[in-house]
């Protein structure tokens, strides 16, 4: 039996296949552990075999989008947050990226650089539960419980800081919620100090464990040319050799100060995605403990009188401008008179480019919040990544696209 | 690789379509005739060889509005980074643009949830039905004229008993 089977040749879409009698169409359903959440897949089968696959999406469509056009700026990133759920301060960060490009507004260096943090602690986040559920998939449960143990130290930094777990809304246009204290940088400090060795323990579980590399090898090939046409970006374009990073190429927030690198691979299957995975880890942890011994000191929120923001209640009860700005802002006919502008704004989320697009007509809320999801665009390349392999490589291909229901059906 | 104004200028003349800029966006209104060639040229001439995104906003009752809906198409250079951002007027009724797929086959399942959302047909299209609502839904979701609550729709589902099938 040979190493490494030798890679697929990338399947083409036949048109004549799925009427033929000995052809098994099987549902790989909604409700499935593999599939990450809900999503279907009709399977045309020859044997195991994938002959045709044709996805089906939509079960979790809550309409984000229109919601979007009935919140308002700060309100509007609850919802955001519940996107892309397994790193949702990424969201929050794109989103109030979009919205302070259309405001004009320049946040402060202490800003950027907690928002730097809290984006690659989101990215750490991510990129954990894809390369553990990569192994999980497989039936490597280790690996995902080594990862996920990290992720509840990242869960205790985000509950130090706002309160919450998961979920925490904090940006505001403008800044943030709350400032930061000591006790979450040290527990940063800490956390960069221990993440190294669990990434050492599933680097060695996974990188040259046969199973893994015989299910992941080959499986799911993506060419260059294909991810550039079919839109592909983040993990999934650099694993296909496409050396596209929005933090180097549109940098944003702290990262033109910050020295790290982008990883790439040519090798276009899910080896090479979770490789680069695994990477970024790495690399994230870079920025972070850059990041974390150089915070500005200074205000977090942009200052009162721009206007942008809800003032602290220091400076709404002991000083005018406080208190007319804290007035204007709570007032619900009042808040924001952004420019009768669209913008678009996107940053490099865990899972790819996440934008949005934002159009507003003078209000304090959207006109349209559209977001571009990376995880829709990536699971479209699906029918066309898994034909010609077995149903046991559907899970293997789902899980290195990182495809997210709810960025997915928004 | 020249910019896309010159490049577009030397294709079909000085200043035919109208540019914009805000922040650092460029737009380019197209009329929905020309998208096809347009594309074309800022794709081959201008290197602008991804598609990140395509959308559409209704402006109906929006402040300074002609048309009903704008088509945006958002382009990427992934050689440069420049992005470029290109918009298509359409109106009612029958709202319809040529489709991208022949370009970018990425923009199948983006114009279908955009059909899915407004309405807006994609002409040449190969599969164009709705993708995120259920396949019987009968109204367009994201346009201004439904309710963010809906029609009722959620209390109307047609159910599947077990003795039916």
């Amino acid at each position: 039996m040979p190493v490494a089977p030798a890679p697929v040749p990338f399947p083409t879409i036949s048109d004549d296949t799925p009427d033929k009698e000995y052809l098994y169409t099987l549902n790989f359903g909604p409700q499935h552990p593999a599939t990450h959440t809900t999503l279907r897949l009709v399977l045309t089968l020859d044997g195991e075999t994938i002959v045709k696959c044709v996805p089906d999406i939509g079960y979790l469509h809550s309409g984000f989008e229109k919601l979007g056009e009935d919140l308002d700026y700060n309100q509007y990133v609850t919802i955001v947050d519940r996107m892309n759920y397994i790193s949702p301060i990424y969201n929050e960060i794109a989103w109030h990226h979009s919205v302070e490009k259309l405001l004009g507004i320049e946040l402060t260096p202490r800003c950027k650089y907690i928002r730097t943090i809290l984006g690659e602690l989101a990215r750490v986040s991510d990129h954990l539960l894809c390369v553990g559920a990569a192994a999980l998939d497989l039936g490597g449960i280790t690996a995902f419980l080594y990862a996920f143990n990290q992720r509840e130290h990242i869960y205790n930094i985000i509950e130090t800081m706002s309160g919450q777990r998961f979920h925490p809304s904090f940006t505001r246009v403008g800044g943030l919620m709350f400032d930061v204290n000591e006790s979450w940088i040290d527990q940063i400090r800490k956390f960069v100090k221990d993440l190294p060795r669990a990434h050492d323990d599933i680097t060695r579980l996974l990188n040259r464990n046969r199973i893994f590399i015989d299910r992941t090898k080959g499986v799911g090939y993506l060419s260059t040319e294909d991810a550039i046409r079919r839109g592909a970006s983040g993990p999934v374009a650099r694993g296909s050799g496409v050396v596209r990073d929005l933090r180097k190429d549109e940098p944003y927030l702290a990262y033109g100060d910050l020295d790290f690198n982008v990883i790439a691979s040519k090798g276009g299957d899910c080896a090479a995605r979770y490789l680069v995975r695994l990477e970024e880890i790495r690399e994230s942890l870079k920025i972070i403990a850059q990041a974390v011994e150089n915070i500005p000191s200074g205000p977090v929120n942009v200052d009162v009188a721009e206007r942008f923001g809800i003032p602290d209640k220091g400076a709404t009860y002991r000083s005018i401008e406080g208190l007319i700005q804290h007035f204007e802002m709570i007032m619900t006919n009042r808040r924001w008179e952004p420019p009768i502008e669209e913008v678009y704004g996107a940053v490099e989320a865990p899972n790819g480019e996440l934008g949005f697009y934002v159009v507003s007509a003078g209000e304090g809320h959207a006109w349209r919040a559209r977001c571009r999801p990376p995880s829709f665009i990536h699971f479209a390349m699906l029918p066309y990544l898994i034909e010609g392999h077995q149903i046991s490589d559907v899970p293997a291909v789902i899980g290195s696209l990182n495809i997210i229901a709810a960025e997915l059906d928004r | 690789m020249q910019t896309f104004k010159e490049a577009l200028d030397k294709q079909f003349g000085e200043g035919k379509f109208l540019l914009q800029k805000f922040r650092d966006n460029n737009r380019v209104i197209v009329p929905a005739e020309h998208l096809l060639e347009v594309m074309g040229v800022l794709k081959s001439v201008c290197g602008f060889d991804m598609l990140s995104d395509v959308t559409a906003v209704d402006y109906l009752n929006y402040p300074g509005a002609v048309d009903r809906y704008h088509v945006v198409y958002v382009l990427t250079n992934t050689g440069t980074a420049e992005r470029l951002i290109v918009k298509v007027p359409v109106n009612d009724p029958d709202p319809a643009v040529p489709s991208l797929t022949g370009m970018w086959i990425g923009a199948d399942w983006i114009e279908r949830e955009c059909y899915d959302m407004f309405g807006i047909v994609f002409e040449n299209h190969p599969d164009l039905r709705r993708i995120l609502m259920p396949e019987g839904f009968a109204s367009y979701p994201l346009r201004k004229d439904y309710p963010l609550r809906g029609r009722g729709e959620r209390h109307n589902f047609e159910t599947v008993l077990r003795s039916d099938s």
